[in-house]
């Protein structure tokens, strides 16, 4: 990714900045400006999350993409945010041999999740990791 | 749709690692091997659709609808050529923008090709394209890809309906069996659940025989209106229903993360359409561009019930002799994936199925279903397609 | 109260090795270095973490359930020798995930160890002047020890964060000195992966003279003695300097016990004394004295007296409690985890 389209996304990436769309009520992690359900009545404002959710479906990942390889094996999740969106991410921290399953409870953490080599610039992020 | 439509012609490469074969060798191939088979010159098409993903990661190469409307000779003719692009449903769209062009009266002989040309990447590009299908700032960026992606998606499914590791074995077991009297396949070897089931873990539940290969390949087919398909061949085969849905890009956002509302839908209007029910199809060429996504495809299409995909496949219903089978030709994971190409591909096969000419053939065929997805399922396409013998 | 403390937080990645381990891969005597530097294990960073993911943790920590949020930070500093670029701060990728941004001032600062503690001064000058009302410093790294060499034992993982203020304080800076001078007794040349040390010369001209000497100036200003301290803490490159400078100032075990986590978590480089500050202050009393004293390489020492004021208890962080999950990783894991391996 480079740096402009890394940027521009820094605030949903490191604190889950996202949106709400006031007219329905629905939260929006990732940020969406345009509410699917109210389309253009919708009143969609910044919204920022808790970053406490549950795990929905996580599997281990021994093969992937780019920068990832080197940090196979992995857990990849979709997790549930409190405020009812969901993403995802990786579980980081969860314990050798420990399986993370559907219903954990996770908390984000901040973390380096690409580095593109020596030149680029460092891309950081959120991820999660059991509470 | 205003008038009915009709397939002539269909013709294909063989799906596989083709070295020495270019992008344009492979749709040239395709395209003049379509073209006799319907018995339709060059100087006969009234518009092109090229169903193709990844032509810029691939090969650095866009413009292909023009590459490709150039090397099979139509743009000499000023052939109208159009890119459709739906990840790996590209194919799908093709076919079906082809068959609206001809339904709507504005042309009469039109040609949906689909070509991907995979093999000049390695293997840590390969996947990065692959990739594209899925939502990279969302899903990507992080670590995700198509492959655990669908595991997510496997992952919930067993946990929520209990469906097992052997049944997703038993998906590429039929898949392979079938493939043996398909001479276009890249993989026509018998396969074991217990060899699946030994291949090393690709993501969690998913094994790397649980996954489609990457290949070189293309497909094409010539539709006409039904009224004068007679004109060019004996067995035309005809377009009962045609329809397309979307859906999220991301798993997350779907309403459930083992279902593909977008299969739902256009199976839902595609059975509409052309008039018929779930039980009324006499075979399925489906989406197995991972194991689990046969057992969703399934279900999604109305063949077992939520939940019975797995068990579905592993009584036999799905295969031949079954009571509807699906991917008698192989599937993705046995023919071959070239992604932009599939869509088309799954039509020919099923054109040759109701034609009575394919390797695994299936009895009587006369009703037959075709489902393309793009991605983890932001795209499916589901077309209906009978010989009108029985009607 | 006067200016000083108002929260903090520390943060260590939650794996270890231990000395058996690293001494069974270079064929060394465990005992024999665990009876010379007192460093039974050390902390271990996860692949995906690095100086600004530790110093951003720190930083949340600090801000928990604190009077202050991101927004009231004025100025951030964060001080590191494996800050994650040599010419972009991480100071403000530090700000951007507190919330911190944009009306704010930042830099990244380097002296070996004490680079944090140079921060703590830093920010701390900001608010007494009246030019801001809250300042952020960190302490954090993730120290690297070449393959083989004694510095392997130690070098490890960690940083704490302390917001200062002169409202809602609960531990004021009473005063401040530091002992400053030009002594090459550890570094890094620019470009080169794992640092230099003078090994034995690291000692006497170094650690402890600076350390002795900018306590010795503060005790005197202050009239004081360490008779008069409940608690205090020097930096910590292993379990043994802090031990010895300690009884050569005239401060006994009891007082420097709670801070001394380098036996554990091996040191952290900037974070090691801030992190043993934020251990003590995890236990010191209202009302408690708390001396403290950092050392870096280069070399200089900023020792502070402190004193623990009301609001202490909601402060808390439970940093101690935190290592009680932690996972013990193998050499292999251990290369991995630190880039020593790497897929090419």
């Amino acid at each position: 990714m480079t740096a402009p389209r890394f940027w521009r996304n820094i605030e949903q990436r490191y604190r889950l900045v996202g949106t709400e769309c006031e007219t329905c009520g629905t939260a929006y992690f990732p940020p969406r400006e345009l509410c699917p359900e109210c389309r253009r009545d919708g009143d969609v404002v910044e919204k920022e999350f808790s970053g406490e959710g549950q795990v929905v479906s996580a599997t281990v990942v021994h093969d992937a993409v780019g920068d990832y390889e080197s940090e196979t094996p992995y857990t990849l999740a979709v997790v549930e945010l409190d405020e009812g969106t969901r993403l995802t991410s990786q579980v980081v921290d969860s314990g050798e041999g420990e399986r993370v399953e559907k219903g954990d409870r996770v908390e984000a953490c901040f973390r380096r999740v690409s580095d593109q080599g020596d030149e680029g610039i460092v891309q950081y992020g959120t991820r999660f990791k059991p509470v | 749709m205003l008038r009915d439509v009709a397939i002539v012609g269909v013709g294909q490469t063989s799906f596989g690692e083709h070295w020495e074969r270019s992008f344009r060798d492979l749709f040239v191939t395709a395209g003049v091997r379509a073209l006799e088979d319907a018995g339709v010159g060059g100087d006969e098409i009234d518009a092109m659709y090229g169903g193709n993903m990844s032509a810029g990661q691939f090969i650095n190469q866009e413009h292909v609808a023009a590459l490709i409307a150039d090397y099979a000779g139509l743009a000499s003719e000023r052939v109208p050529a159009t890119r459709v692009e739906a990840a790996d449903a590209s194919g799908g769209l093709a076919f079906r923008q082809s068959v609206l062009d001809v339904a709507s009266g504005a042309s009469d002989v039109v040609v949906a090709s689909g070509v991907e040309k995979m093999t000049d990447l390695g293997s840590e590009e390969t996947n990065d394209a692959l990739a594209g299908s899925a939502d990279r700032e969302w899903e990507v960026f992080g670590g995700g890809n198509v492959a655990a992606l669908y595991a997510l998606m496997a992952r919930a499914h067993m946990d929520r309906y209990g469906t097992t590791r052997r049944e997703l074995s038993e998906v590429a077991v039929k898949n392979h069996q079938n493939a043996t009297e398909n001479e276009y396949a890249q993989y026509r070897n018998e396969v074991s659940a217990e060899v699946v089931e030994s291949t090393p873990y690709v993501a969690e539940p998913l094994r790397a025989f649980d996954c489609s290969p990457a290949s070189d390949g293309a497909a094409a087919v010539v539709v006409v209106p039904a009224e004068t398909a007679t004109e060019y061949v004996d067995d035309p085969v005809y377009v009962e229903a045609t329809e397309q849905a979307s859906d999220s890009l991301t798993v997350h956002d779907r309403r459930d993360v083992t279902t593909l509302d977008a299969t739902r839908k256009a199976a839902e209007r595609a059975y509409d359409e052309a008039g018929v029910t779930p039980g009324d199809v006499d075979l399925a060429e489906v989406h197995d561009s991972y194991t689990v996504a046969e057992v969703l495809a399934v279900e999604d299409l109305g063949f077992a019930e939520k939940g019975e995909g797995g068990e579905f496949i592993a009584e036999g219903c799905g295969s031949v002799g079954g009571e509807t089978p699906t991917n008698p030709s192989g599937g993705l994971k046995a023919c071959g994936h070239p992604l932009g190409a599939t869509g088309v591909r799954q039509v020919v096969d099923a054109t040759r199925q109701l034609r009575g000419e394919a390797g695994t053939q299936v009895e009587d065929a006369s009703v037959a279903v075709t489902q393309n997805v793009g991605g983890t399922g932001g795209t499916a396409v589901v077309n209906v397609l009978s010989d009108r013998r029985s009607a | 109260m006067g200016a000083g403390i108002v929260s903090y937080g520390g943060y260590v990645p939650r794996y270890r090795i231990r000395t058996e381990e690293i001494a069974r891969v270079w064929g060394d005597d465990a005992d024999a270095i665990k009876g010379g530097l007192r460093v039974e294990s050390k902390s271990v960073p996860d692949e995906d973490e690095d100086t600004a993911t530790i110093s951003v943790e720190a930083a949340r920590r600090a801000l928990e359930g604190a009077s202050v949020d991101g927004d009231d930070i004025g100025a951030i500093y964060v001080g590191s020798e494996s800050h994650p670029y040599a010419v972009k701060p991480t100071a403000t990728i530090v700000g951007a995930a507190v919330g911190a941004t944009p009306l704010m001032t930042a830099a990244d600062m380097e002296f070996a160890c004490k680079a944090g503690t140079a921060g703590v001064q830093a920010a701390l000058g900001l608010v007494e002047a009246g030019r801001i009302d809250n300042g952020m410093a960190i302490g954090a790294d993730v120290s690297q020890g070449a393959p083989g060499d004694a510095l392997e034992y130690s070098a490890a993982a960690g940083g704490a964060a302390f917001v200062v203020g002169d409202e809602d304080v609960v531990a004021e800076v009473e005063d401040t000195v530091s002992y400053t001078s030009d002594t090459p007794d550890f570094w890094r040349r620019e470009g080169e992966r794992y640092p230099q040390h003078g090994e034995r010369f690291t000692g006497k001209p170094a650690y402890f003279k600076h350390t002795e000497g900018a306590s010795n100036e503060l005790l005197e200003r202050l009239d004081a003695e360490p008779d008069d301290y409940d608690h205090a803490v020097f930096h910590q490159p292993n379990g043994k300097f802090p031990a010895r400078v300690a009884e050569s100032l005239g401060f006994s075990e009891k007082q420097y016990a709670t801070g001394l986590l380098a036996p554990e978590i091996g040191n952290t480089y900037s974070g090691a004394s801030l992190l043993g500050l934020v251990a003590t202050l995890d236990e010191a009393e209202v009302g408690e004295r708390i001396f403290f004293a950092s050392f870096g390489s280069g070399a200089g020492s900023d020792a502070f007296s402190l004193v623990v004021g009301d609001g202490i208890e909601e402060r808390r962080t439970g940093l101690c409690e935190t290592f009680e999950d932690v996972e013990h990783l193998d050499y292999a894991r251990y290369a991995k985890h630190k880039g020593k391996i790497q897929e090419e």
